[in-house]
C-alpha cells in the first residue's frame, strides 16, 4: 500500500513496464477485500439468524407436531449440532454451490435464487439504461448552454428527480400509468417466453427506478463536461474556429464521458438493491420479492441464500467498477 | 494543498465570515431552509393544527374522499389523511435524527480509533466498515427488522449502522492526518491520557465534516425509513408515518389514490427541502470544496 502510495500517475502512465504490475497488485488487493467482505458478511449473517426468534423446526412442521417428531428433523437439519459446526457446515455448503433447502416446499434454494435472479438484473440493467439515456443527453444539454433558463430548469429538474424516492415514483407512476391512463400494466413480469410482453411490463418498474438516476447522471455529466472544457485542447479546438456544438459534441463529451460511465458502475450496484421494493410493488418476480416473502414466511434458507448472493453480486459489481475506473484514470489506485 | 487545517475551525470561520449568510441568500438554499422550517413548525405545533387526533375514527366515512370535514380524505379506517400527514412529519423529523446521530457516535468511536491506531489495525477496520457497506442496506434492514420485530429503537440501530461506515472514513482520515501534528505530540509528551488526547485535541479537528455529511445524508435517511415503513417494517402502527400511509394508499389504489398522493408529496417536500438545503452547506461551508464555481 506504501509503495503505491509513492508512485504518481506519471510513472504509472509513462513507465509502462511498472503499470501492469502495479495494476496486478492493485487487482489482487481488490479481490482479496471483496474475498474477505463476502466472507464476513456471511458470517455476520449466520450470526444474526442465529439470535432470531422461530425455530425453522418448528415452523416446518407447523404447531401440532410432536417433540420427537421436531427432534429428528432438527437432526436432519443440524440444528441439533454446536453453533460452530453449523456454521463451518454453512459454509463449506455455500462454497459447494449448496444454498441449502427451502424449508416449506423443499426445493433447492439455489434452484429459486438463480430463477429469480435474472428478473431483478433486467431491471437494474434496463433502469441503468434509461437513466443514462436520459441524463447524459440532459446534462450535456445544461452545460453546454450553462446558467440560461433551460440550464437552470434542468438542474432543478435533476434535483427535484433525486428527491423522489424510487418506491413513491414506482407508487405514482403505477397510479397514473396503469390506473388513470391504462397504458401499461400493473402487475408482473410478463407472460413466459413473450419478450414483448415482458417488456411491456418492464417499463414503468424500471422507469420508476431509473427516475433519480436520470436527475443524478445529469447533474454529473453536467459538471463533468463544465470541468472538461477547461481543458487546454478545448480551447484549442476552440480557437480553431470550431463551431461550440461541434466543440461539445465532438471533444469534450469524450472526456466527459469517464467519470460518468464510473458512476454508472457503482449505480448498477445500488440498484440492484433498490430493485427490492420496485419488485414487491409491481408483483414482479425476483430476487427483492423472493426474499421478502421468505421473510414473511420465516423461510430462513431462502432468506440466507438470497442475501447472500445479493451480497456476492452487489460486491462483484462494486468491484468491476471500482477496477474499471482505475483503468481509466489511474490515480485511482495510488489511493 | 497545505496539510495543516483544521476543518471545524474553518467551518466555523466560514460561518462566521458570514459564509453561512451564502447558504441563505443562495436561492435554492434558502427555499430548501424555507421548506424545512415549515416542517419543523408543523411537527411542533401538530396538535393545534391537526382537526382530528392521529387516531380519531370517522367509522362512517372510511375511505371518503378529500371534502371540507377531511381536507385530504380518510384512510381504511376512517381516520383523517391530513391529521395523520401533520403528526407525521414528527417521526419523520426525529427518526432521521435520531439515527443520524447514533451513526455518528459509533463513526467517532471507530474511526478515532482506527485512525489512531497502527496502520495494521486500522486496515482491518477499514475491512470491517467495507463489510458492514457491501451488505445491501435495504435488504440487510428488512431482513434483521422483519425477524427482531419491528420498533422504533431497532430502527434507529439498524439504519445507525448501515449509514455509519461512511462517517467513519471520514474521522479515520481526518485523524490519521490531525494525528502526527505538533499538538497532539506535545501532549502526550506531556503525559496526558489516550482518551483525553482523542476527546480534547483530535476530535474537534476532525468532526467538522462530518456535520455536512450528516446534512446530506437527513434525506437519505428519511426515504430509507419510509421505504421500510412502505413494506410494514418501519415505524409501527398505529403511530402516523409516512411511509406507512403511502403503503395503505398502494392498497388502495384504486379507489382512494388520495394517501398516497398527499403522503408522496409531504415525504417529497422533506427530502427536497433537506437536499437543497444541505447541499447549499456543503457549497458553502465546506473548506475541502475549492470553490471555482
Amino acid at each position: 500500500m506504501d509503495q503505491l502510495v509513492k508512485i504518481n500517475s506519471k510513472n504509472i502512465v509513462y513507465k509502462g513496464g511498472v503499470d501492469d504490475k502495479l495494476m496486478l497488485k492493485y487487482i489482487l488487493r481488490r479481490l482479496l477485500v471483496t474475498l474477505i467482505t463476502v466472507l464476513g458478511a456471511t458470517v455476520i449473517l449466520f450470526i444474526i439468524i442465529q439470535f432470531l426468534p422461530g425455530d425453522p423446526a418448528t415452523v416446518i412442521l407447523g404447531p401440532r407436531a410432536t417433540p420427537e417428531i421436531i427432534e429428528e428433523l432438527r437432526a436432519k437439519m443440524w440444528l441439533d449440532q454446536p453453533v460452530y459446526v453449523q456454521l463451518f457446515r454453512f459454509l463449506y455448503n455455500i462454497i459447494r454451490g449448496d444454498l441449502g433447502t427451502d424449508v416449506l416446499n423443499y426445493m433447492p434454494v439455489r434452484t429459486l435464487v438463480f430463477n429469480a435472479l435474472p428478473h431483478t438484473i433486467v431491471l437494474a440493467i434496463t433502469s441503468i439504461f434509461i437513466a443514462s439515456v436520459i441524463g447524459i443527453p440532459l446534462g450535456t444539454y445544461a452545460a453546454a448552454y450553462k446558467n440560461s433558463l433551460a440550464d437552470k430548469i434542468t438542474g432543478l429538474l435533476s434535483i427535484s428527480m433525486i428527491a423522489i424516492p424510487a418506491f413513491l415514483a414506482g407508487v405514482l407512476f403505477l397510479l397514473f400509468f396503469s390506473v388513470y391512463l391504462d397504458w401499461f400494466p400493473a402487475m408482473g413480469g410478463g407472460k413466459e417466453g413473450d419478450i414483448i410482453s415482458q417488456i411491456w411490463h418492464l417499463i414503468l418498474p424500471a422507469g420508476s427506478l431509473a427516475l433519480g438516476w436520470i436527475g443524478y447522471l445529469a447533474r454529473i455529466m453536467r459538471a463533468s463536461v463544465l470541468e472538461e472544457m477547461t481543458e487546454d485542447y478545448v480551447r484549442t479546438a476552440r480557437s480553431k474556429g470550431l463551431r461550440e456544438r461541434t466543440v461539445v459534441f465532438k471533444h469534450v463529451l469524450r472526456g466527459a464521458l469517464i467519470p460518468v460511465i464510473a458512476v454508472i458502475g457503482v449505480g448498477f450496484g445500488n440498484l440492484l438493491g433498490g430493485a427490492v421494493i420496485t419488485e414487491i410493488i409491481f408483483h414482479r418476480p425476483g430476487l427483492g420479492t423472493l426474499i421478502y416473502h421468505a421473510i414473511q414466511s420465516r423461510n430462513y434458507p431462502i432468506v440466507q441464500g438470497g442475501l447472500i448472493i445479493a451480497v456476492l453480486l452487489y460486491s462483484l459489481v462494486n468491484l468491476l467498477a471500482d477496477l474499471s475506473y482505475s483503468f481509466i484514470d489511474p490515480r485511482v489506485r495510488s489511493d | 494543498m497545505s496539510e495543516n487545517r483544521n476543518y471545524l475551525k474553518e467551518i466555523i470561520n466560514n460561518i462566521k465570515e458570514s459564509n453561512l449568510r451564502r447558504v441563505f441568500t443562495d436561492p435554492l438554499g434558502l427555499f430548501g431552509f424555507l421548506l424545512i422550517l415549515f416542517l419543523v413548525l408543523i411537527a411542533i405545533f401538530a396538535p393545534y393544527i391537526a382537526p382530528y387526533s392521529s387516531s380519531d375514527i370517522d367509522i362512517a366515512n372510511r375511505l371518503a374522499s378529500p371534502s371540507s370535514r377531511h381536507l385530504f380524505g380518510t384512510d381504511n379506517l376512517g381516520r383523517d389523511v391530513f391529521s395523520r400527514l401533520v403528526f407525521g412529519s414528527r417521526i419523520a423529523l426525529t427518526v432521521p435524527i435520531l439515527t443520524i446521530s447514533f451513526g455518528i457516535i459509533l463513526a467517532i468511536i471507530f474511526g478515532l480509533i482506527a485512525g489512531y491506531s497502527s496502520e495494521r489495525v486500522g486496515n482491518i477496520f477499514l475491512v470491517i466498515f467495507d463489510i458492514i457497506k457491501s451488505f445491501p442496506a435495504l435488504l440487510f434492514a428488512m431482513t434483521v427488522i422483519a425477524l427482531t420485530g419491528s420498533n422504533l429503537f431497532v430502527l434507529i440501530i439498524i439504519i445507525g449502522i448501515t449509514r455509519f461506515p461512511a462517517y467513519a472514513r471520514l474521522i479515520r482520515a481526518q485523524t490519521l492526518r490531525v494525528k502526527g501534528k505538533e499538538y497532539v505530540i506535545a501532549a502526550k509528551a506531556i503525559g496526558a491520557s489516550i482518551f483525553k488526547i482523542m476527546y480534547k485535541h483530535i476530535l474537534p479537528n476532525v468532526i467538522g465534516p462530518i456535520f455536512i455529511q450528516a446534512a446530506m445524508d437527513i434525506p437519505v435517511v428519511i426515504t430509507f425509513v419510509a421505504a421500510l415503513s412502505f413494506l410494514g417494517l418501519g415505524v409501527p402502527p398505529p403511530t402516523p408515518s409516512w411511509g406507512t400511509m403511502i403503503k395503505i394508499g398502494y392498497s388502495f389504489i384504486r379507489i382512494a389514490p388520495w394517501m398516497v398522493i398527499f403522503g408522496g408529496i409531504a415525504l417529497v417536500w422533506a427530502t427536497l427541502g433537506f437536499t437543497l438545503f444541505g447541499e447549499a452547506l456543503r457549497d458553502n461551508l465546506d473548506p475541502r470544496l475549492n470553490r471555482q464555481r
